[in-house]
């Protein structure tokens, strides 16, 4: 068994029990990206002497007893974080060459947790897809199958995390952008609730939507990096002042007398066989532990896609506005004017599906269209929140697909941006509720590929996700379960 | 048609965008399936419903007026396409 394959909680084991070091493990990985990543192409950026650097420090502070959680675990994140170690692209050429002066909230908590962040992991420009095909730089590929799509936005971290080339990385999640990617690659991953986890240094793309997640092996890791991650930070005005349970508790409570709702709406037309019967077997085996199980409704959930594409490109267009190729970011250097600097920078630095959201953005929000549009799906939204009050007065648990089906094609949706956008339509709403969601493997479809079942939950009720994902995870038994990349053993 | 090339050129020079003739042909198109789509929010009822516009019950949050060290000026200057050591340069705005 070579190091990398390892999960998160059993890596840290072995450190603690002094069977290895941090710089073996790092070590380990580092040669496991050099053989996969070939293929895989989930990074943007790695360093490898400062990755063996912090491991050597975190040795170092293990010996001397004065480790945090993640003391000596390589971890990667994705690239919308920002940090003074790496450049902070988002996948954007307007960002190519920018190095943030400050750290994410974040990537101080994992760094003072002893993790050694090893590199920056591709995405969709700004979190914007499905697919991470609208990276300027690398596009990843899904470790299960080759020219597949990975997920987007975070789908450098899910195939990272799937191809063991980190123990665990960050993600962020504005409509699916952690669960979607984690589900067709075969990992697990959490959007908290909005609020529990700290905004500030996590590049803003809907910021009443953005939330940082963790992408990991099993739902133990999981729960470790929501540990490291969660909580109230003066620097984010939107996060909440709650305490932070420790998650790894939850874990291992039994599910007897968990109600679990499944939403009628979310099993409609479009849903692929194959993922809705891998999830109806997933429901069967939450039953026979003890969950009640009946069927909930979610009325307006046809009505959540265009909610959010309207809402996300209007937060979208305001929080762009700043790459005015003044402050950081490209400047078109032979324009005239200010006027055709703004326009020439912004319009040279941005990919196609940003500008889209942009013009829908400032569309919905301009004078005359305002009410139609952007109120009109805001009103919509309000709706959409109640609908999962009132399940959550009757269920623990919200169990369903997270996504219509399983990875597809690179190339496949990528001339028809609504097609692209239908397909999220089973994770918007949590976005749009501010509720905690997760995706834990659930089983693979016919020809191999992952399917993950998504589990949310009510406002702060992270534990409840655990505690079912882990019992969930305990049963289906395909955590050992690694895809087969390229030539690598 | 939900929208015409004019209202396309007209957000564009809103938003800080120029495109091309070849952009302005195909985001109008996509604008305008997108838009349609979205139409069926009117079949919603909301009359009297409040919007959302944030999911938690959260008011100001305020702090101290306690005056605390800021970024250090050579690390924000760090990232511009054009400075002059103290403060960040464009072209020319009054002739």
């Amino acid at each position: 068994m070579e190091y990398y394959s390892l999960t998160l909680c059993e890596a840290l084991r072995l450190l603690e029990s002094g069977e290895t070091t941090s710089v073996a493990l790092t070590q380990s990985v580092l040669s496991r990206i050099e053989s996969v990543e070939g293929t895989v192409k989930a990074y943007l950026n790695i360093d490898e002497d400062r990755a063996i650097q912090q491991a050597e420090r975190a040795d170092d502070l293990r010996r001397q007893e004065k480790g945090g959680p993640l003391c000596g675990i390589p971890l990667a994140v994705k690239d919308v974080l920002c940090t003074t170690d790496f450049p902070t692209t988002c996948g954007s050429r307007i960002l190519e060459h920018f190095t943030p002066p400050y750290n994410a909230t974040v990537i101080d908590k994992l760094q003072k947790a002893g993790a050694v962040i090893i590199g920056k992991l591709s995405m969709d420009e700004f979190a914007m897809g499905s697919t991470n095909e609208n990276c300027a730089f690398t596009i990843p590929e899904n470790p299960w199958r080759e020219g597949y799509v990975a997920g987007g936005s975070s789908g450098g971290s899910a195939a990272a995390v799937a191809a063991d080339e980190c123990f665990a990385a960050l993600g962020s999640d504005t409509g699916g952008s952690v669960r979607q990617p984690a589900s067709l690659c075969g990992v697990v991953g959490m959007k908290p609730t909005y609020g529990r986890v700290s905004r500030y240094g996590l590049v803003a793309f809907a910021s009443s939507l953005d939330q940082v997640g963790p992408l990991t092996k099993d739902v133990r890791d999981c729960a470790l990096m929501m540990n490291v991650i969660s909580g109230y930070d003066e620097l984010d005005s939107t996060s909440i002042n709650t305490s932070v349970p420790d998650y790894t508790l939850a874990l291992e409570k039994g599910l007897q007398g968990m109600r679990i709702g499944i939403p009628k709406e979310y099993f409609g037309d479009g849903l692929h066989s194959e993922v809705e019967a891998v999830i109806r077997k997933g429901i069967a085996m939450l039953e026979e532990m003890g969950a009640e199980v009946k069927e909930v409704t979610l009325p307006h959930t046809e009505y959540c896609v265009a909610a959010y594409y309207l809402i996300a490109p209007a937060e979208a267009s305001s929080n762009l506005a700043r790459y005015d190729g003044v402050r950081y970011s490209v400047r078109d250097t032979d324009a005239e004017s200010l006027l055709d600097m703004y326009k020439q920078s912004r319009s040279q630095g941005f990919g196609d599906e940003v500008k889209r959201r942009i013009l829908i953005g400032t569309y919905a929000l301009s004078a005359g269209y305002y009410d139609a549009y952007y109120k009109k799906a805001s009103q919509v939204r309000t709706l959409i929140k109640q609908d999962f009050e009132k399940v959550f007065q009757e269920c623990d648990l919200i169990v369903s697909p997270v996504t219509p089906g399983p990875a597809w094609p690179l190339g496949e949706k990528s001339d028809d941006p609504l097609a692209m956008y239908l397909s999220d339509i089973l994770t918007l709403s949590a976005n749009l509720a501010g509720i905690p969601g997760l995706s834990v493997p659930c089983g693979f479809t016919s020809s191999g590929l992952p399917v993950g079942m998504q589990m949310q939950a009510a406002h702060f009720n992270e534990e409840v996700l655990l505690k079912a994902a882990y019992n969930l995870e305990q049963q289906v038994g395909i955590v050992n379960q690694k895809p087969v990349i390229g030539d690598a053993k | 048609m939900k929208i015409t090339r004019e209202e396309v050129q007209k957000v564009a020079n809103l938003a800080r965008l120029q495109l091309s003739e070849n952009e302005i042909e195909r985001m109008t198109e996509q604008l305008d399936t997108i838009l349609s789509y979205v139409e069926k929010l009117d079949k919603v009822d909301t009359e009297g419903v409040p919007v959302t516009t944030h999911t938690q019950q959260v008011v100001n949050a305020f702090r101290e007026d306690v005056v605390k060290p800021s970024l250090d000026r050579d690390a924000v200057l760090s990232n511009a396409p054009e400075d002059n050591g103290e403060s960040f340069t464009v072209p020319r705005i009054i002739s």
